[in-house]
């Protein structure tokens, strides 16, 4: 029991946040084990013990999908943690993925009444402890969605990321019938094919996957939407009554520099995918080959490329090039992979833009960059790069990794007529998720543009109500 | 999974295999392909549809043993089963007034050669096919193509051994000299196809080409099949496979194919150790 004062109220303990236990940078550096381990029971007590519990709590604004954190706190407290886990599925169906990947110092612990003054509590890694302790329970005693009763209706959810899997859980409490489409052999979108091993273990999204399945989600993979089926024919021929759309935003942005096509340039995704997907890591005992670089340059400032860098890093390569045209603090990377990267020993190569990448009969042997400055703030406010005259300079290097961002994938919503899509692909939808065909709803990276995990999420989810909405009015 | 339904070698190193995948079979056009795994450690690899029956739910590809995903896939029988079959990717063949074709399939391209023909004659094309290989034993579905109402049928083999003796090319080429031909169509090893395209430019002959870059999603999620076309950078999945020929960067591709060639070749050595036949 926390300590009490004289008048019987809890006083919370005024001890720094408790430091998150990793593995050692050099040893992990060589292997594609977990980085952070997690809080031990102890840790959580203890970290837990440092919220107030606010009258007002203001983390709760702070979270995109309006977790009750003071409450799954005080669950923690209780040491009631299923108790604590109930609290979160409530809003959250993947706990222990976004303890993990949620931006928590851009969201929640960025409005903690405890930050005005110091540090925050460490929302994110309590919210993970909660979720590690329901995926070591047996499937029976995991916190299980409440399934609703049959409704008799059937809605197809295309794409099996953040927000398709979320949208597919929410539908379940509505009692409808789901099956979700998937291109890719294996569910989990980025989660999956993205996200490396050492950040986000796939055994912990294949877990949540087999949960949502436990509750009557069905998932069929190898199902191209827009090839294998159309959304038209799902609708009218295979009898969905409604569809979410969340395909993510996949297709991969290049340089448009020359010398982009040699070997040895990859997009990030098609070398995450060979690693986190096929395993490449693993050849020969798996079959998909990757190209091991000595010197790696990986050009961007996301979340995509620290996780390209590391990757890189673990694959063996000597030295790894960070190379980002704007300066450290305008990185839209999260801080904590900021400094697991530099920890693991990735060079950072700030304020440098690629203007060519060389190569030796067909193979990469070095980049081009000019030096950078910052002028006047852009529109999205971050000071804009402007190239330094003359200060061309060569990175050698044997592979060069694009994590520049990615595009919408043209290819449902080309095959789609009557889908109404932006200018640049993305998927038009109100508040919503409804798009311009009645029944169809959309949400995540499709209709945002690269975000992030609990943004998908928590479009899925408001989409999955709203589809209830129309599915009980068209009734 | 998907069931293994037929299978037939065809030469010393090319197979037919048929899978139950009736909801792609019921989508398939010419010239589209299909991704697939072989089991759960499997790489993903592109194939060609070579034959598909919507009605009988079934999908062919004809494949050559060139690799370690090939060769396993050669010892499976009918009664097994594939991890993943994805598809149908890519924009289908072009075939609508075409005029007086000429479909030119070299080696295992001739797989793909024969449903574009097939596809070039339902679309009221008049079709000429050039069938090339090394050698007579490499020959294939020379039987098929002798059903099809060709207006002629062409065999080359490098060696003479069957047919013309030399290159796909010559005969290519006096077909575009006696002005028989509006349109070429060619498919096979990228080096043939350049020689194809090379020939049909000098001439003014239009000449669509098939292109094979290494995939690994086939659905333009990842960028590993990007080809250069007219000075742009294409996705080979999503924006071919079909090309024009005149176009295409055949160097950059051939260089592209050759990227895992020293690994390929490591895995392929490691499995024969384990594996009881001979490559
Ligand atoms: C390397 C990397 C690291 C990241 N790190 C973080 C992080 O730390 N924190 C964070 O919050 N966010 C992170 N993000 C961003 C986050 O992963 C995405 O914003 C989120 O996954 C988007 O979810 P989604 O469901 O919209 O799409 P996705 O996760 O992209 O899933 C879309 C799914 O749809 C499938 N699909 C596509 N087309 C079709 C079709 N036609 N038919 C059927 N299926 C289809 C795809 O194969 C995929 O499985 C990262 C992204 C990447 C790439
Ligand atoms: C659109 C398209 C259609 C194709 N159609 C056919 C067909 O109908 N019949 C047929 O026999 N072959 C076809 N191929 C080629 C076939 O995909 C390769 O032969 C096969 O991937 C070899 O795999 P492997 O493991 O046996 O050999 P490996 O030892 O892995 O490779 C041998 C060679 O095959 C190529 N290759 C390897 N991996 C891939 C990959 N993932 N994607 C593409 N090429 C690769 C490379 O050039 C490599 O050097 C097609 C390729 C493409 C892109
Ligand atoms: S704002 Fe901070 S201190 Fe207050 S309830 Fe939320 S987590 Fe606890
Ligand atoms: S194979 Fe990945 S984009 Fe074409």
């Amino acid at each position: 029991m926390p300590p009490v004062d004289e008048t019987g109220r809890r006083r919370p303990s005024r001890a720094p946040r408790t430091p998150m236990p990793e593995r050692d940078p050099v040893e992990r550096a060589q292997d594609f084990d977990e980085v952070a381990l997690g809080y031990t029971e102890e840790q959580a007590l203890a970290e837990a013990d440092r919220c107030i519990q606010c009258a007002n709590p203001t983390c709760i604004a702070g979270c995109p999908v309006n977790i009750d954190i003071k409450a799954f706190i005080a669950r923690i407290l209780e040491r009631d943690y299923a108790g604590g886990v109930a609290v979160i599925k409530e809003r959250n169906a993947l706990p222990a993925v976004c303890g993990r990947v949620c931006p928590q110092e851009e969201q929640c612990e960025a409005a903690c009444v405890l930050s005005r003054k110091g540090e925050p509590v460490a929302i994110g890694r309590l919210e993970r402890f909660l979720g590690d302790y329901d995926l070591a329970c047996d499937l029976e005693h995991r916190c299980r969605v409440e399934v609703g009763q049959d409704s008799g209706r059937k809605v197809a959810v295309i794409g099996s990321g953040p927000a398709g899997l979320a949208c597919a859980g929410e539908l379940r409490r509505f009692g409808h019938a789901v099956t979700v489409f998937e291109s890719l052999h294996a569910p989990g979108g980025v989660l999956t094919y993205g996200i490396p091993e050492f950040r986000l273990p796939k055994s912990i999204v294949q877990a949540e996957i087999e949960m949502l399945q436990a509750t009557g989600v069905e998932i069929v993979t190898d199902a191209v939407v827009g090839a294998t089926y159309t959304l038209q024919e799902l609708m009218s021929v295979h009898g969905y009554d409604a569809a979410f759309i969340g395909v993510g935003a996949g297709l991969p942005i290049f340089l448009g520099v020359p010398g982009e096509n040699l070997n040895g340039v990859y997009s990030a995704n098609e070398f995450l995918t060979r690693v986190n997907l096929m395993r490449a890591y693993e050849f020969p005992k798996a079959d998909t080959p990757v190209w091991r670089g000595r010197k790696v340059a990986v050009v961007g400032g996301g979340n995509v490329a620290m996780d390209a860098a590391r990757t890189a890093k673990r694959l063996g390569a000597e030295q790894v090039f960070l190379v980002y045209r704007r300066s450290e603090d305008e990185m839209p990377a999260r801080r904590e992979e900021v400094h697991h990267a530099r920890e693991e020993g990735i060079e950072f190569k700030m304020l440098c833009s690629p203007q060519e990448v060389l190569g030796r009969d067909g193979w990469v042997t070095g980049m081009v960059v000019t030096r950078m400055e910052l002028g006047e703030p852009d529109e999205s406010g971050r000071r804009a790069p402007v190239c330094v005259v003359g200060s061309e300079h060569t990175i050698e290097c044997d592979t060069v990794v694009v994590a520049v961002g990615t595009r919408a994938n043209p290819l449902l919503t080309t095959a789609t007529p009557g889908l109404e899509v932006s200018s640049r692909g993305y998927i038009l939808t109100d508040e919503d998720g409804a798009t311009s065909i009645p029944g169809v709803f959309a949400g995540g990276d499709i209709v945002t543009g690269a975000a992030t995990v609990i943004l998908a999420m928590g479009a899925g989810k408001r989409a999955a109500r709203a589809i209830d909405r129309y599915l009980r009015d068209s009734s | 999974m998907f069931a293994i339904v037929h299978k037939r070698q065809l030469s010393e190193s090319v197979f037919e295999m048929g899978v139950h995948a009736p909801q792609i079979a019921r989508k398939v056009r010419a010239g589209q392909f299909l991704m697939l795994r072989v089991n759960e450690r499997g790489e993903r690899i592109p194939l060609t549809f070579s034959d598909w029956s919507a009605d009988e739910g079934w999908i062919r590809f004809i494949f050559m043993r060139v690799g370690k995903t090939t060769h396993l896939l050669s010892h499976l029988e009918v009664g097994d089963a594939l991890a993943d079959v994805v598809g149908p990717l890519g924009v289908p063949t072009h075939t609508e007034g075409l005029g007086r074709v000429a479909v030119v399939g070299g080696g295992v391209g001739t797989a793909v050669a024969y449903p574009v023909a097939r596809a070039m004659l339902e679309a009221g094309n008049e079709v000429t096919a050039i069938v090339g290989a090394r050698t007579k034993d490499l020959l294939i579905l020379i039987e098929e193509f002798e059903a099809l109402p060709l207006a002629k049928l062409m065999v080359v083999t490098d060696d003479g051994s069957a047919g013309e003796k030399g290159l796909v090319t010559a005969p290519l080429a006096r077909l575009c000299d006696a002005g028989a031909i509006d349109h070429a169509m060619a498919i096979g090893p990228a080096i043939m196809m350049k020689f194809c395209a090379q020939t049909t430019k000098e001439r003014g002959v239009p000449c669509t080409v098939s292109l094979n870059p290494i995939m690994v999603d086939g659905t333009g999620m990842c960028g590993a099949c990007r080809v250069t076309v007219g000075g742009e950078t294409k996705f080979g999945c999503v924006d071919g496979p079909d090309f024009d020929g005149h176009l295409v960067d055949f160097e950059e591709l051939m260089s592209r194919q050759r990227v895992y060639a020293d690994l390929e070749r490591e895995a392929d050595a490691e499995f024969s150790k384990e594996c009881s036949c001979r490559l």
